[in-house]
């Protein structure tokens, strides 16, 4: 176990290496998940226009 | 002749894109010299490397040339492109993938003695990757090639008259 | 296939679910093929006969530079439709591409970085090669932050259209830097037209790792557009009856 970690000699370039993809996909989908609870929130305070309305209102 | 407006917008883009990668090609041939990494022996002693700032040399570190002086950290090898060979003196630590016969990268100012007096040295490895065995297995089989060749050739030059 | 109307698609209001239905099977793919890619690339590929245990980084550090160069051809294509048909999804796709686009062009350089320090000896060297990954780095930044800096949402995605276009001509050179000048990186060893020079082990790899990552990336930017289309649909009827805004 402490060879495969040691990778040859190398170990602190690579595991660097993976330990920053790991870093990088976690805050990624950390960042989706809390944008869209946030983004849920603010729809849900908006007053839905009326169904027969042919232009969504854009962001203001 | 009338376009639809979805596609005269498309013509300008299609327009646009073409105008920029004439422009690109022409900036990147403009700067193609300035984009050299490094110059090669040959380069060297054809004088076509600049003239007294620093730059880069690249090759191969010739087989055994390679040389450790008394103090241990200086160390005197010749780079060649299998044409021209420069020699290079470097006092430093080497990179673990630095081997004769190999790729290297150094970069440092021609001295008045004619070498290359190297202030960084940067092993540049191939793009072949194989285990260990393989590798061994692929030298002998091109050491056996060679053998191969020599006898051929031998025995070319023993039918010529 | 040719029953399929997929201009119907191009409505946030039918592209919603369907983003939503297709999340799940792509996450998992990618969960399953990186635990496979892992395995065969940390366990099962032998040590490299030169650079030893080090060239283990090839298996993120190939994957994610090639992402980075072929997300950001995708943004430039869904900008090009964005900008001729007018449709919104369109645009909304180029917008969800982007970040991750920029951080595979992140992991690249940095995992190109720990791996150039122990085999070429530095982290970091001007060549063609990096100097023009760090552009792609550039653009993609641009990109974002010209998004940002706009408040009219159509008017942000005409400007990060017309840059993603421009952009495009830097995805090339950063693919045939290698060829076309002298560089400290090496060639590339998995090409189109020659064999690979590469152990076979060490290919299905890397090439697992690069499905993985394909699929992360859809699924990613699958998610992100929907956080997109529930932003900036807020108010129209078919957000107020998705199940999350009505019973949240």
């Amino acid at each position: 176990m402490s060879e495969f970690l040691a990778m040859g000699g190398y170990g602190f370039y690579v595991w660097s290496s993976y330990a920053a993809m790991a870093v990088v996909i976690g805050l990624e989908i950390r960042s989706v998940r809390s944008r869209r609870k946030t983004i849920v929130e603010e729809a849900r305070l908006t007053v839905p226009e009326a169904t027969t309305s042919l232009f969504p209102r854009g962001h203001a | 002749m009338t376009l639809k407006p979805r596609h005269r917008r498309f013509l300008w883009i299609g327009a646009g894109v073409l105008v920029l990668a004439g422009a690109v090609s022409l900036v990147l041939n403009a700067f193609q010299s300035n984009l050299v990494f490094f110059f090669s022996p040959t380069d060297i002693v054809e004088n076509r490397a600049p003239q007294g700032r620093a730059f880069r040399i690249g090759g191969l570190v010739e087989e055994r040339s390679v040389k450790r002086e008394s103090d241990g950290l200086t160390v005197r090898f010749n780079v060649t492109d299998t044409a021209k060979t420069v020699p290079v003196v470097y006092t430093g630590i080497l990179p673990d993938l630095f081997k004769e016969g190999k790729g290297v990268v150094a970069q440092g100012k021609l001295g008045p003695d004619g070498a290359f007096h190297a202030t960084e040295v940067l092993a540049k490895h191939d793009e072949n990757y194989m285990p260990p065995a393989a590798a061994e297995a692929l030298a002998k089989a091109q050491g056996r090639m060679a053998d191969n060749r020599a006898v051929l050739d031998q025995a070319a030059k023993s039918f010529k008259p | 296939m040719a029953s399929i109307n997929w201009f119907k698609y191009a409505s946030p209001v039918t592209f919603f679910p369907l983003a939503g239905r297709l999340i799940p099977w792509f996450a998992w793919m990618a969960a399953i093929l990186a635990a496979i890619g892992l395995y065969v690339g940390l366990v099962v590929a032998p040590t490299d006969f030169q650079q030893g245990d080090a060239y283990r980084i090839i298996f993120i550090h190939v994957p994610t530079a090639w992402l980075s160069m072929f997300l950001y051809v995708v943004m430039a294509i869904w900008s090009a439709l964005a900008l001729g048909f007018n449709t919104r999804v369109s645009a909304m796709m180029a917008q969800a591409i982007a970040p991750t686009g920029a951080l595979m062009t992140f992991i690249a350089l940095w995992t190109g970085a720990f791996w150039g320090r122990p085999t070429w000896g530095t982290y970091w060297a001007w060549d063609a090669r990096m100097t023009s990954e760090l552009i792609l780095l550039f653009l993609y930044l641009g990109v974002i932050a010209l998004r940002n800096a706009i408040d009219d949402p159509r008017r942000a995605d005409r400007a990060c259209g017309v840059l993603s276009l421009v952009g495009v001509v830097n995805v090339p050179i950063i693919y045939f830097s290698v060829k076309w000048w002298n560089t400290l990186h090496q060639g590339s060893s998995i090409s189109m037209t020659a064999a690979p020079k590469m152990a076979a082990i060490m290919v299905s790899g890397m090439l697992i790792m690069s499905f993985a990552a394909w699929f992360y990336s859809i699924a990613v930017v699958l998610a992100r557009v929907r956080t997109i289309m529930i932003d900036r649909e807020r108010g129209a009827a078919w957000v107020g009856n998705l199940a999350e805004v009505k019973n949240a």
